[in-house]
């Protein structure tokens, strides 16, 4: 450790003239930083705010659903808050939670000094939170926020009241902010790799990062143009999806899905990178089948672009279609499937330890696989006429975004929290934590299959009483949950102010430095922790691990 | 950063930039494609709009298909808009004739267009009309009421699994926008 710091300092000197050394003073270091570290922290912090934010409006859909009948909220309000929900939990929570990581992360682990573009870097996250701050304004608007679901269907979201244009604005500042941080990250991994540090020895967390950007890079602008046709269908004249004037609203489901299905992989693949970077080193054995997780996560990028009419079955396409999306999609399940059996192969007979972190990456391992299956069956076209628009749906996104990619972003924040700050978390709440939330968000979300099943369709803040029972056990469930949370602020909080008072190490984790890279060390674990604020400088000697076979 | 570094990290980001000016195209390039790609699949069920040509063919009067007929108002459009014919059951190859009726409710203007949809999608290359009211917008002074013919043929070759085919006819109140023009 110290042979670390001492030559860190030595080059800290030795570039004294043409280097900044720490951060500004005050509130303006946060405002005017480069530094990937300060935006790392600002993302995260950023999407730890917005997870409360769209977990409170979660929680106003499940009070209106806990009892038939409308008791809390008008109609119209409701749909908004299922529709800002989404919008706030994708491109205010989940996404930036990764691109905070990233940043953090990337640079550290490829042994650059910082990311490419430092100031598009800053730039990008004061576009999302401008981005984001105009979504929610849109609240208090005349006519209320859109509530036409996040998928902003046409003809229904034309009759958004004066919230349209600021909703279409909004989803152009966060695309062009996820865009900017994508190329960033491109750049990035293409440039600032440290001398052996070849592409087929970056950690998998690298690997699934550098796909997702080049997902973001493709799709984000079909999306901007998407919604700009909406724009210009309300206020100029248009008729790209207006039927009177010779346009199609179906043809906006399918440009929103040629977006959104690669988009809901953009939330998936980093989550694949964190759970294939967190359980090797808590198995203590190398990742299974490394080469096979980076081209499985490639296959399932460039699946993910021809596959997106399984979200429109029900729109009245030919059978061909029908079958060919059908199929396609079911191929899907191939590369994920290897992905699932290597972190199942790479636990099997390790000496496994269950920290925080490694139990969040378990319950992800599982139920992400639950939230795959239900997948699955919705892939083929004709019991999907049956599952389409029911709760059925909602079970299975939710399987996969909530003990999934939170799950993971929570594992990730565990298990470099202690890192970040220099201090180990308290493992007592940590578990806690855990067992809260793995048992409650089942509670919330398995019954919804069954109403699903049994015909509930979703977005809708009353139903039939038949429903009335399961409704109320996932409300439950949800309110278990969302305060379940609190307890990880807590802990975030607790952890930067000294945590238990145990300084972490370098390593922190047994075997971090061995397990924790991906054909070499873990780069992170070899520095100190906290680590000093900037990091190679000069870039490391990065060496292969072999490993005894 | 040295030099070579910097020219590097701009030279991909020129790429990339590039590539997503180009996929923001594609995205409005996906209007004609989608137009495309519908006259040649049948997709999506998109019918002609102008009128074909009255060709005689060669009457199957084996196969009989039944034809259901539906009409509906888009919005608050003031018109009543109803069909005639319901149902009628028809032989492939055979001319008919259906009536629709719509008429203004209001003291005003009305300028109407009538968007029709079929079910299956597929059909509707199969099915020629040489006279609709759906053709061009309706203009319906105030109070009046007309009654609206449509001429049809199901073509013979027809693919023998369509037994039935819906045709819903939706009018779109269009007078703002043709005040306007």
């Amino acid at each position: 450790m110290s042979a670390v710091v001492a030559e860190h300092d030595k080059h800290h000197d030795h570039s004294h003239d043409d280097h900044d050394h720490g951060p500004a003073k005050g509130i303006l270091r946060w405002i005017i930083t480069t530094n990937h570290k300060d935006i790392g922290t600002l993302y995260l912090v950023f999407a730890l705010v917005m997870f409360f934010v769209g977990g409170t409006m979660a929680l106003v859909i499940r009070a209106e659903l806990f009892e038939p009948g409308l008791q809390f909220v008008e109609p119209q309000f409701f749909n908004s808050m299922t529709t800002m929900h989404a919008l706030v939990m994708v491109f205010g929570a989940v996404m930036p939670g990764f691109v905070g990581l990233a940043n953090w992360m990337i640079p550290m682990m490829i042994g650059a000094p910082d990311m490419a573009l430092p100031r598009m870097n800053n730039m990008s996250f004061w576009m999302l939170v401008a981005g984001i701050l105009l979504l929610a304004s849109t609240l208090f608007m005349e006519g209320g926020a859109p509530a036409s679901g996040w998928t902003l269907y046409p003809p229904l979201v034309l009759q958004t009241g004066k919230a349209l244009p600021f909703a279409v604005f909004s989803v152009h500042l966060l695309g062009i902010s996820s865009i900017m941080g994508a190329i960033n990250i491109i750049a990035t991994i293409f440039n600032m790799r440290a001398p052996g540090m070849t592409l087929m020895r970056m950690p998998m967390f690298v690997w699934t990062w550098v796909i997702t950007a080049f997902l973001l890079v493709a799709v984000m602008p079909v999306f901007a143009g998407a919604v700009t046709m909406l724009l210009t269908d309300k206020f100029f004249e248009t008729s790209f999806f207006d039927a009177a004037g010779g346009g199609d609203p179906v043809l906006y489901q399918h440009i929103f899905w040629f977006f959104g299905h690669p988009e809901v992989y953009i939330m998936i693949l980093p989550t694949f990178g964190v759970a294939s970077t967190i359980i090797p080193v808590f198995a203590r054995k190398p990742l299974f089948g490394y080469s096979s997780m980076v081209y499985a996560t490639a296959a399932i990028a460039f699946l993910s672009f021809i596959v997106w009419a399984h979200h429109m079955f029900t729109v009245g396409m030919p059978i061909v279609g029908e079958l060919y999306f059908m199929y396609a999609t079911m191929l899907i399940a191939i590369p994920t499937a290897v992905k699932v059996f290597n972190w199942t192969a790479t636990m099997w007979k390790g000496s496994m330890t269950l920290e925080t972190p490694m139990l969040f990456s378990i319950a992800f391992v599982a139920l992400f696989t639950l939230g795959g299956f239900t997948g699955l069956m919705m892939s083929i076209a004709p019991s999907d006429l049956q599952y389409h628009d029911t709760y059925f749906i909602v079970a299975h996104f939710h399987y996969t975004l909530v003990p999934a990619s939170v799950f993971m972003l929570m594992a990730a924040g565990y298990y470099w929290l202690p890192k970040w700050t220099g201090n180990m978390y308290n493992e007592k709440v940590g578990q806690l934590h855990f067992w809260l939330s793995a048992i409650s968000v089942n509670i919330l979300f398995f019954p919804q299959h069954f109403l699903g099943l049994a015909g509930m369709p979703r977005r809708i803040p009353d139903y039939n009483v038949q429903f009335a029972d399961w409704n109320m056990i996932s409300s439950i469930g949800g309110f278990i949950f969302g305060i379940s949370q609190l307890l990880f602020l807590y802990i975030v909080i607790d952890t930067i102010r000294g945590g238990t008072g145990i300084k972490a190490t370098n390593e922190v984790w047994d075997g971090a430095v061995q397990y924790g890279g991906g054909g070499t060390v873990g780069l992170e674990w070899t520095l100190p922790s906290p680590p000093p604020y900037h990091t190679f400088t000069e870039a490391p000697v990065v060496v292969p691990i072999e490993y005894e076979h | 950063m040295d030099e070579s570094l910097k020219q590097k990290n701009a030279r991909l980001v020129q790429i990339l930039v590039l590539v997503v000016i180009g996929m923001f195209g594609f995205g409005f390039a996906l209007v004609p494609l989608y137009d495309v790609l519908c006259d040649l699949t049948g997709l999506n069920g998109k019918a002609e709009t102008v009128a074909a040509e009255e060709t005689p063919y060669k009457v199957d009067m084996v196969r009989e298909i039944n034809i259901e007929l539906l009409t509906s108002l888009n919005e608050a459009t003031p018109l009543i808009f109803r069909t005639e014919t319901k149902q009628l059951k028809i032989h492939p190859g055979e001319y008919h004739t259906v009536n629709f009726y719509a008429e203004n409710k209001t003291d005003k203007v009305v300028v109407a267009q009538a968007i029709p949809s079929f079910s299956p999608g597929v059909v509707a290359k199969y099915f020629n009309k040489v006279e609709c009211f759906c053709f061009k917008q309706q203009t319906f002074k105030p109070g009046e009421s007309k009654v609206m013919p449509m001429r049809f043929v199901v073509k013979p070759d027809l693919p023998k699994d369509f037994k039935t085919i819906t045709l819903s006819y939706t009018f779109f109140d269009n007078t703002k926008a043709s005040v306007q023009n």
